[in-house]
């Protein structure tokens, strides 16, 4: 294994007890996660892709099988992962500069290379005079830019992402996807990406997981075969971008289908 | 830029611009407002003044004046400052001790849900007595000295201060806490960077709603027993039916209480200033 930042998930299941019974949300997921990937799951909602996010995290434990990252199994809160998700998580009470400067605080950093880079990752995102401003003088894409930094500036070599522009306006989406993939393109970190958007995991990510409906079960994998450096605004344009996005539409819509059937029959 | 385009504005039309209208009506409303306060307070104290003798006995009510002047003769006696000093200093400390432990114990209880579970049913019982009804039982412990003033207030405070902030603690957003953890911080930064100043806006609301509180525990405990204070001159003065003396009293405490509140106030619009304008 070259590099870090490699997740394997092995045997993975999850249930859930509530009202008094055990409901199942993810069955025998296995996936392999070199380093430096970049995979989305894709999926109907409720298909326990969220979910098997936040047990990648160590937010959520697992109920059997084991997830390894850099080789060792996640137990509790993972700390050697950047985190992102679509609920804002900058903290409202600290300005700009000081949330992007509160992981370097926490890894002890001194204080004249937090001033360094917490002034560096700003420019990087576009927001350098607003350094001193709270998030709630922003608006939400300067919000998701502020997130984003803040996860660069400690650098983890795996960044999880649960739906993080699900929030944004196409145009900010955009915009936000062409920072990440440049981003991406330099550092090259492991990066899990959950989306709801098709378009959005073709786009980005160098494989597609499509897991089914509840319980969720991987169902595809489907390798992009798009160069890495992309032009997030034309990549929809090249035929293997379609290609792609039929083969996973053709394997995604059934599942879709069929949950919806199934709330409509619970309704 | 904008400056210049509301000039531009105004030269086209030949009229003022629409921001220099809107501003101008906003400030003369102001001063409409202001106005009328004053002419308010002051028809007040002329009808007070009118009443005391003519309509009411002077005995019941006193007069602006005797009031002016028993406040007047009390400033360069000494008699005010002596007093009020004693009142400010056990309000001060029951107010700081009352905090003390109401935060304390509100962030560990906050934090470890089986404690709280356990000791719900206690506090609540605790928190149902008046807390003026433990005076005399305070008295009888610390003595009618500074002491016992100080346990009334403090026991009022500690549960507001107690119950704002294991509610503040209780009502941080696991997505913070989750994430600080996953960028590498540990309890006790969880506790520093989320918990705290989460919750700090919640212990701010405590202490305004405190503060008035803490005079009030203060004062009557200086009503039930004590020799200084000004709950004591207003107690000795209504026993001699020197109503003057009285409202003398209320005076002072009434602008004690609104110095500290508008303290509070502008401690709170620095400290909540993440909160953005309203």
């Amino acid at each position: 294994m070259t590099g870090t930042g490699g997740i394997s998930i092995q045997g993975v299941r999850k249930t859930y007890v509530g009202r008094g019974r055990e409901v199942l949300a993810l069955d025998r997921i296995d996936l392999e996660i070199q380093p430096g990937d970049f995979v989305a799951f894709v999926g109907p909602s409720g298909c326990g892709k969220s979910t098997l996010m936040s047990m990648i995290a160590g937010i959520l434990p697992v109920t059997e099988g084991r997830i390894l990252h850099h080789g060792r199994p996640v137990t509790g809160i993972n700390r050697e992962a950047g985190y992102m998700t679509q609920r804002d998580a900058v903290l409202p009470w600290r300005t700009v500069a000081q949330n992007v400067e509160l992981p370097l605080l926490l890894h002890n950093v001194p204080r004249a290379e937090r001033r360094d880079r917490v002034a560096s990752m700003l420019d990087q995102v576009g927001l350098s005079a607003f350094g001193q401003a709270y998030p709630v003088e922003l608006s939400g894409g300067m919000r998701k830019r502020v997130a984003l930094a803040q996860l660069l500036a400690y650098g983890p070599d795996t960044l999880l992402m649960d739906e993080p522009f699900g929030a944004l306006d196409a145009q900010l989406k955009l915009l936000m996807q062409e920072q990440l993939l440049r981003i991406w393109t330099e550092r090259r970190q492991t990066v899990v990406f959950v989306t709801h958007d098709l378009a959005e995991a073709v786009t980005l990510a160098r494989r597609v997981v499509v897991f089914t409906g509840r319980p969720g079960r991987i169902k595809a994998i489907e390798a992009i075969e798009l160069p890495p450096e992309r032009d997030v605004f034309r990549v929809r344009f090249l035929p293997e971008f379609e290609a792609a996005y039929t083969r996973l539409w053709d394997a995604l819509a059934p599942e879709i289908r069929q949950g919806e059937a199934a709330e409509g029959r619970a309704a | 830029m904008s400056t210049a385009t509301s000039e531009l504005a105004a030269v086209g039309t030949g009229r003022p611009s629409a921001v220099a209208m809107v501003e101008a009506a906003e400030s003369r409303r102001r001063w409409l407002v202001l106005g009328l306060r004053i002419l308010v307070g002051v028809g007040f104290l002329a009808v007070w003044q009118y009443a005391s003798g003519r309509w009411i006995d002077a005995l019941l009510i006193s007069s602006p004046e005797a009031v002016g002047l028993r406040l007047w003769r009390w400033t360069l006696d000494g008699t005010l400052w002596n007093n009020l000093s004693v009142t400010l200093e056990a309000t001060a400390l029951g107010f700081g001790i009352g905090c003390l432990f109401g935060f304390g114990l509100g962030l560990l209880f906050g934090r470890f849900q089986l404690l709280a579970e356990v000791f719900d049913p206690y506090i609540t019982a605790f928190y149902s007595i008046p807390k003026i009804a433990l005076a005399p039982l305070f008295i009888v412990w610390f003595g009618i000295g500074i002491e016992s003033k100080v346990a009334v207030s403090a026991a009022i405070v500690f549960f507001v201060i107690f119950l704002n902030t294991y509610s503040g603690v209780r009502e941080v957003e696991p997505l913070y806490v989750h994430t600080t953890k996953i960028m590498g911080g540990g309890e006790l930064a969880v506790l520093r960077y989320v918990i705290i100043p989460s919750a700090a806006s919640w212990v701010i609301t405590g202490l305004k709603v405190s503060v008035p509180y803490a005079l009030v525990g203060t004062v009557v405990g200086e009503f039930m027993s004590s020799n200084s204070g000004i709950g004591y001159l207003i107690a000795t003065a209504s026993g001699l039916f020197n109503t003057a003396s009285v409202f003398a009293g209320i005076i002072v405490l009434a602008l004690v209480g609104a110095c500290i509140n508008s303290g509070l106030n502008a401690i709170e619009t620095k400290v909540l200033r993440w909160r953005g304008p309203g």
